[in-house]
């Protein structure tokens, strides 16, 4: 209980922390937001619909303690202000449009990854030496050697637009309302099997190579020998013994992944024309959309806050000696 | 003696290690026999074999090391000719084993209860949870353990005390034979103590026989009623435990490490070590291994292999018990104490 509280207060104070920064960062860049505001419209603003427009978006010549705290209260109430790209469209619909295509997409096809390459990575160093294990580890790795977006592209050039297997670019067709229906679902997982296969091939040597590795250091250590020796099944032996130890450290990296889920996928989104924060975030900096920019920063933060908090607790409960706080060998 | 099953028989077996300058010799052609009920000591400096001849007899050979040659029989059984599934539960319900590291043989992640269970109900499917659960509880009482540690991880707990949760475990389904590796080397002296006082007085309790390897000569000569002493993989000598006094005859290597034991009770006695280094087990010596270091040694020594002789109280394997020995210089002599029976 005290390890929880503890890890909770840690988490509260990262996300305040993130969020002042997130603050301060556009307020110390050179220019400012209202100048690129009124370079977009091209010297067509009276001084009068400079203003107006100002306090539209919120700018302010307040001192920065007070901006401060609006943009603290700002934050609780949802009130993100407006996007320049989407005018007038407030930020948080933008977020609210596009977070669910990219945890979606990305977070489904991580979640595949990592328990795709945990347990085969559990499988092929038990029979190491084994068929599979000569094999898939060195396919795999030819894959993550090649940058995703490469691959994307290729993937993209030869199924899609030369063989016409897939859609080119999008989330779902055009010709389907968004609904639960069966085609709108259907046409969903059809945009999304390529960029997934992208992602997915990009990340999963990293889970299956690293679990191979821990395991088979694992399996060296005295208390696999000794339960071997005492008589333990050959199944619970791979899992309840060594696996169940080896993946200890393949859980810190699933939290970096989780983390990663919505900020990582700038580039896949950008090749598949993919509706999700990343390709948002890529056009927001274009635009010099400083409020969605700052959102998404802030939903990044955010998501990488979060994913570590899950995975401290889920920690906790894998690893008794973490609870114990200072772990001995 | 001879009508009594003897709980484990070693016939000429050797270990082998494949390295990448060629298969080295861990253990070569060892013998040796333990009694029921009996505590055998083990004895060798870092690398002479013993704890690879451990693993053997529990078929614990792993990576490049395997048998290659001989038999290891316990309770009647040839240990190599089980299939995996009967070696399995063969294992550890006639034969089990003390490891060495005592901070590391438990499951970090597990409970003692839990691994504790684990022993019976892997052995005994049809036992149920919470009766193995009451064995555990008798078992850590057995161990001076107080039950409250059922709950606790290996890390909650200290040294010694994992140690006896290793030994629990160990004796949990009454094996006949309990190989003890190092069992005390990871302990400070006083735990040292009482862990050996623990190990003998379950002993005599349940009457199991005990293979205790130790590099400790004294140690060894206090618990075990027979030693043998293990010099580059063989087995030198093999002697009743009683007789391990500078007064009687013995191998030239067990000469030098009883004349390496402090003693308290002695004044003014100088305490010598044996000079040189163990050899390496890649490039042995054509003769006896021990004699660059041996006081005895003759050029005989250096090619000719010794065999095992036979004395009444000990076997060993040096020239200077060979009765006959042809030509008179070179062979090494001492003036021996016991006659010669074979």
């Amino acid at each position: 209980m005290k390890y929880v509280l503890s890890r909770l207060s840690f988490f509260i104070v990262s996300v305040w922390a993130a969020v002042t920064i997130n603050f301060v960062l556009p307020r110390m860049m050179p220019g400012n937001p209202a100048d690129a505001m009124f370079a977009k419209f091209q010297n067509n603003l009276t001084p009068q619909a400079m203003t107006a427009l100002k306090l539209e978006f919120g700018f302010s010549n307040q001192p920065l303690i007070v901006q401060y705290f609006d943009y603290l209260k700002g934050l609780i109430t949802l009130h993100w202000g407006l996007s320049f790209t989407y005018y007038p469209t407030p930020t948080k619909t933008v977020i609210a449009h596009s977070l669910p295509w990219t945890i979606g997409l990305v977070g489904i096809t991580t979640l595949i990854s990592v328990f795709l390459g945990t347990g085969l990575g559990i499988l092929i160093a038990w029979r190491r030496g084994g068929a599979l294990d000569n094999t898939l580890p060195i396919v795999s790795l030819f894959f993550q050697a090649a940058p995703y977006m490469w691959t994307g592209l290729l993937l993209l050039y030869f199924l899609s637009f030369k063989l016409g297997w897939f859609p080119l670019a999008h989330g779902y067709a055009l010709s389907v309302q968004p609904s639960w229906s069966i085609s709108f679902i259907l046409s969903v997982l059809k945009h999304a099997i390529l960029p997934g296969i992208t992602i997915f091939l990009g990340s999963f040597s990293g889970w299956l190579i690293g679990m191979r590795n821990n395991m088979i250091l694992t399996l060296g250590e005295d208390y696999v020998v000794f339960a071997e020796a005492k008589g333990v099944r050959p199944s619970r032996l791979m899992l309840m013994y060594a696996a169940r130890n080896a993946i200890l450290p393949q859980i810190t990296s699933f939290a970096i992944a989780i983390g990663n889920v919505v900020s990582g996928s700038i580039l896949t989104e950008v090749v598949f024309s993919y509706p999700g924060i990343g390709a948002q975030l890529q056009a927001a900096v274009l635009q010099q959309d400083y409020p969605l920019i700052q959102a998404a920063f802030l939903m990044i933060a955010l998501s990488v806050l979060l994913a570590n908090l899950l995975v401290d607790l889920l920690y906790s409960r894998l690893d008794p000696r973490v609870r114990a706080g200072g772990a001995t060998v | 003696m001879s009508k009594v099953q003897p709980v484990l028989e070693i016939e000429d077996v050797t270990v082998v290690y494949d390295s990448p300058s060629g298969p080295v010799q861990a253990v070569s052609d060892v013998n040796l026999t333990v009694y029921p009920g009996t505590i055998v000591g083990l004895i060798g400096e870092s690398g002479s074999g013993k704890s690879t001849l451990a693993n053997a007899i529990m078929r614990l050979l792993r990576g490049n090391a395997r048998l290659t040659k001989g038999q290891i029989r316990v309770m009647g059984t040839d240990i190599y000719a089980l299939s995996k599934r009967e070696l399995r539960t063969f294992r550890w319900s006639r034969m089990s084993m003390v490891f060495q590291s005592a901070m590391t043989a438990l499951n970090p992640v597990m409970t003692v209860e839990k691994q504790i269970v684990d022993t019976f109900r892997s052995h005994r499917p049809q036992m149920s949870v919470k009766e193995a659960k009451e064995r555990a509880r008798d078992l850590l009482r057995l161990v001076r353990i107080d039950e409250k540690h059922l709950r606790s991880f290996p890390h909650e707990l200290s040294g010694g005390m994992r140690q006896r949760v290793v030994i629990a475990i160990a004796i949990a389904l009454e094996p006949q034979l309990v190989i003890m590796d190092e069992p005390t080397t990871a302990l400070d002296v006083v735990v040292q103590r009482s862990i050996l006082n623990q190990i003998q007085e379950l002993q005599a309790e349940r009457g199991f026989a005990i293979l205790f390897i130790s590099h400790d000569f004294s140690l060894v000569t206090e618990i075990a009623s027979r030693v043998a002493i293990m010099y580059a993989g063989r087995m030198v000598e093999n002697t009743e435990a009683k007789v391990l006094l500078p007064e009687v005859d013995h191998h030239p290597y067990t000469e030098g490490l009883m004349r390496a034991i402090p003693r308290l009770t002695y004044e003014d006695v100088v305490i010598e070590g044996i000079q040189g280094h163990p050899p390496d087990l890649i490039d042995l010596p054509s003769g006896c291994a021990y004699s660059p270091r041996c006081p005895y040694a003759t050029a005989a020594c250096m090619e000719i292999r010794p065999t095992l002789h036979r004395l009444s109280h000990a076997t060993i394997e040096c020239h200077l018990y060979s009765p006959t020995k042809e030509g008179d210089s070179e062979w090494p002599a001492k003036q021996l104490l016991y006659k010669s029976t074979t």
